[in-house]
């Protein structure tokens, strides 16, 4: 096993966050991907309920159980990958755990179910099952095996969370229970799990796409972060997703945005090429030049506006004919490749 | 198979229409698509008011949004000789809730409902609440007979869905089993009650033991509180509910063509037929396409790489090095438009009958209402 550093060595819980559209759930199973190098053991969490993660995969819906899903990126040379396992929490299962867990009262916890106290937890007390549903991923994070528990079982916990918008909610699960619970097993149980979260053991990465909505939306979730915990949730990295890569460099874009190209060299190319410039084509390709200028200039305003956040930044590429197993596994390599992993 | 267009100024000029309301997964342009239709409508006679819950920030001062007072404000800058004018407001959930208590219990008991941790918890929380607030919202603003069109943005949800089953679902929870324990015996009748008599002890003791017994008794104020108040709530959901099957309601789904914003389409478009909601039909936005379709992608990369080996005199490096990013450029856009045009027949063989309107993607982010009306003008002229 190499012993190449990476930027978030140590980190055990990585939570991945971004604006709807972003790519969150293809970023956070490539980085799990990235993750499991050498025989190493990751589980990437889903805790939305929508099957992104068993679809991507193309395995069959996941239950509520920790299944085998990939096999990690090998190192290079020739070394074998990890393990990549994942699991779709649920507040209802994860009720059921903690109820095993912390009472031995499984039993009891299908009769509650039944009664709505589930229903209850969702509806009345969003922060109660977003500390049980977080509460599931810090224990994996910290599962141990071996003798004594000598090893944690997995080498890193991947979180495909709720949307940027919702981030900051999610993770702050002591103070939002904290209003609820003053004393008590629940109030226990949800420091227990902040202490996790707001350790150096967990980062928080945002995915986003160079357009202003989505940068607007990482920048606002960073500051909220900081503003709602006092920095103690730790912002990790900035996943830029689908980027499109500048076919021409910076002097000849900006002449092509602001429409100076020479177009006489330009139609002398298309001849050269062997195609006839017949009803404006050479001009229709030209103004698709252009519009490709205008979005390479977009995007690069945008992630000048992300650099501001100081925050360590990869950058992914579109990859063209949509994700599939393959795409994924070539996301994980440049994750890796910059360091991210 | 082509798709029937939709026509949307014949929705918008239609003074029948009441209601548009935008919905879709997030990140696919629901608050531009909902902002341009208002717009449009507004420029063209109507009295209309754009609700929106989470718009970007520049598009947001654009319309004069500039604060979450929760009340319609006039947008400047709309050309009104038609007759028409546009008000936006940003919704404010937790003060939308705190007026829904207000108006349903006397001031005491909204005082202590106010206080109670769980309601705090509850409505300012993002979960369903955001979603029942704007259809509360949205009720408000319908009987309010100041507009005669009210265009909704519906919230970010996890899922296209969740705002339809959220007032069911608040509905659903305050009439549920576990309420009537809570809210004690007087409630649930004496024979069921004894049925359940040692269940519900034992339960009593569990969930005190799991939450604590402060908990336990905040939850049991709340919810008796809240009970109160019951018939109200319910009321109002279902008022709203009526109001979305409305003939005056037309429901626009709103996709990218990508796979995970298409199958949500998909799901809502088949959600809103089973509860016989009125849907006029997909606004399928930031669509690639191109003038120079004659030019196929295969024949353009060709032509790229052909140009590729022929090299400047000097020979440093190759002659046209603008043609070859046209041409490479010119065939990524049409693999694109492709890929997408497979994904929007996918939909539209799976649902023949729905009309479409394509917007095709715009190369900068649209933060004017300048921007808006592009898009709206873009949504009027569907080529037959």
């Amino acid at each position: 096993m190499t012993t190449r550093d990476t930027d978030w060595d140590g980190v055990r819980l990585h939570v991945v966050t971004g604006k709807g559209g972003t790519g969150k759930t293809t970023v956070a199973a490539a980085l799990a991907l990235a993750l499991a190098t050498g025989g190493r053991k990751v589980l990437l969490i889903e805790v939305e309920g929508r099957q992104g993660i068993a679809r991507l995969f193309d395995c069959p819906p996941l239950p509520y159980d920790e299944r085998k899903v990939a096999l990690g990126l090998g190192a290079e040379g020739a070394a074998q990958g990890g393990d990549v396992y994942a699991l779709a929490v649920d507040p209802e299962g994860a009720l059921m755990d903690y109820l095993e867990m912390f009472y031995n009262l499984r039993r009891m916890g299908k009769t509650l179910t039944r009664l709505g106290v589930v229903d209850f937890a969702t509806t009345i007390a969003p922060g109660l099952s977003d500390v049980l549903v977080t509460g599931k991923a810090t224990e994996a994070a910290r599962r141990r095996v071996g003798s004594r528990g000598s090893e944690h079982l997995y080498h890193a916990v991947v979180m495909d969370a709720p949307p940027t918008g919702r981030i900051g909610r999610f993770l702050n699960v002591s103070t939002e229970v904290s209003g609820l619970a003053k004393v008590g097993p629940i109030k226990t149980h949800s420091d227990t799990v902040a202490r996790v979260i707001r350790s150096p053991q967990t980062v928080v990465h945002f995915v986003t796409t160079l357009e202003e909505m989505p940068v607007q939306e990482t920048l606002d979730g960073i500051a909220e972060l900081q503003e709602l915990t006092d920095g103690a949730i730790r912002p990790g990295g900035i996943i830029i997703n689908m980027a499109r890569p500048a076919l021409l460099d910076e002097a000849d874009l900006a002449a092509a945005a602001n429409g100076s190209l020479d177009v006489g060299e330009f139609a002398l190319g298309l001849k050269a090429a062997g195609i006839n410039d017949n009803h404006g084509l050479a001009a229709d390709l030209m103004t698709e030049l252009s519009e490709h200028a205008l979005q390479v200039a977009l995007q690069n305003r945008e992630r000048d506006e992300l650099l501001t956040s100081g925050r360590p930044h990869y950058e992914l590429p579109m990859i063209p004919d949509g994700i599939d197993l393959a795409g994924l596994y070539q996301l994980a390599a440049i994750l890796r490749q910059q360091g991210a992993a | 198979m082509a798709a029937v267009k939709l026509d949307m100024d014949r929705i918008i000029d239609d003074r029948r229409t009441r209601i548009i309301v935008c919905c879709g997964s997030g990140g696919v342009g629901k608050t531009t698509a909902a902002a341009a239709i208002g717009l449009r409508a507004a420029e063209r006679g109507r009295q209309a008011c754009v609700l929106t819950v989470d718009p970007a920030r520049r598009l947001a001062q654009s319309m004069g949004l500039t604060s979450l007072d929760n009340t319609p404000r006039r947008v400047d800058g709309v050309d009104t000789s038609g007759g028409g004018s546009l008000y936006a407001m940003m919704l404010d959930m937790k003060r939308t809730f705190d007026e829904i208590v207000e108006a349903h219990a006397d001031p005491d008991r909204a005082a202590q409902i106010l206080a109670n941790p769980f309601y705090q918890s509850l409505s300012s929380s993002f979960a369903g609440t955001q979603e029942y607030m704007a259809m509360e919202k949205l009720g408000q603003l319908r009987h309010a007979e100041e507009w005669d069109l009210i265009v909704v943005d519906t919230p970010p949800s996890r899922s296209a869905l969740d705002f339809l089953d959220a007032p069911q679902r608040l509905s659903r929870f305050l009439d549920g089993r576990l309420i009537r324990l809570l809210t004690g015996p007087a409630k649930a009748g004496m024979s069921y009650m004894r049925v359940l008599n040692a269940g519900f002890a034992m339960m009593t003791s569990v969930l005190t033991k799991i939450l604590g017994a402060q908990v336990l008794k905040d939850a049991q104020t709340f919810v008796t509180a809240l009970d109160t108040m019951f018939g109200g709530f319910r009321e109002r959901a279902e008022s709203t509910y009526r109001l979305l099957q409305a003939p005056g309601t037309a429901f626009v789904v709103i996709a990218a063509p990508e796979p995970d914003a298409l199958r949500e389409a998909s799901y809502f478009v088949e959600r809103l037929d089973t509860e016989r909601m009125p849907l006029a039909g997909l606004i399928l936005n930031r669509v690639h396409t191109s003038a120079a379709g004659r030019l196929s992608a295969a024949r353009s990369l060709a032509a790229a790489e052909t140009l590729d080996m022929q090299d400047r005199p000097n020979g440093d490096g190759p002659r046209y090095i603008v043609a070859i990013a046209a041409l490479r450029n010119h065939a990524e856009r049409m693999n694109l438009g492709k890929r997408e045009r497979r994904l929007a027949e996918h939909f539209t063989s799976a649902h023949p009958a729905i009309p479409v309107a394509e917007v095709v993607a715009q190369p900068e982010d649209i933060h004017d209402l300048d921007g808006l009306r592009k898009v709206g003008t873009i949504l009027s002229q569907q080529a037959p």
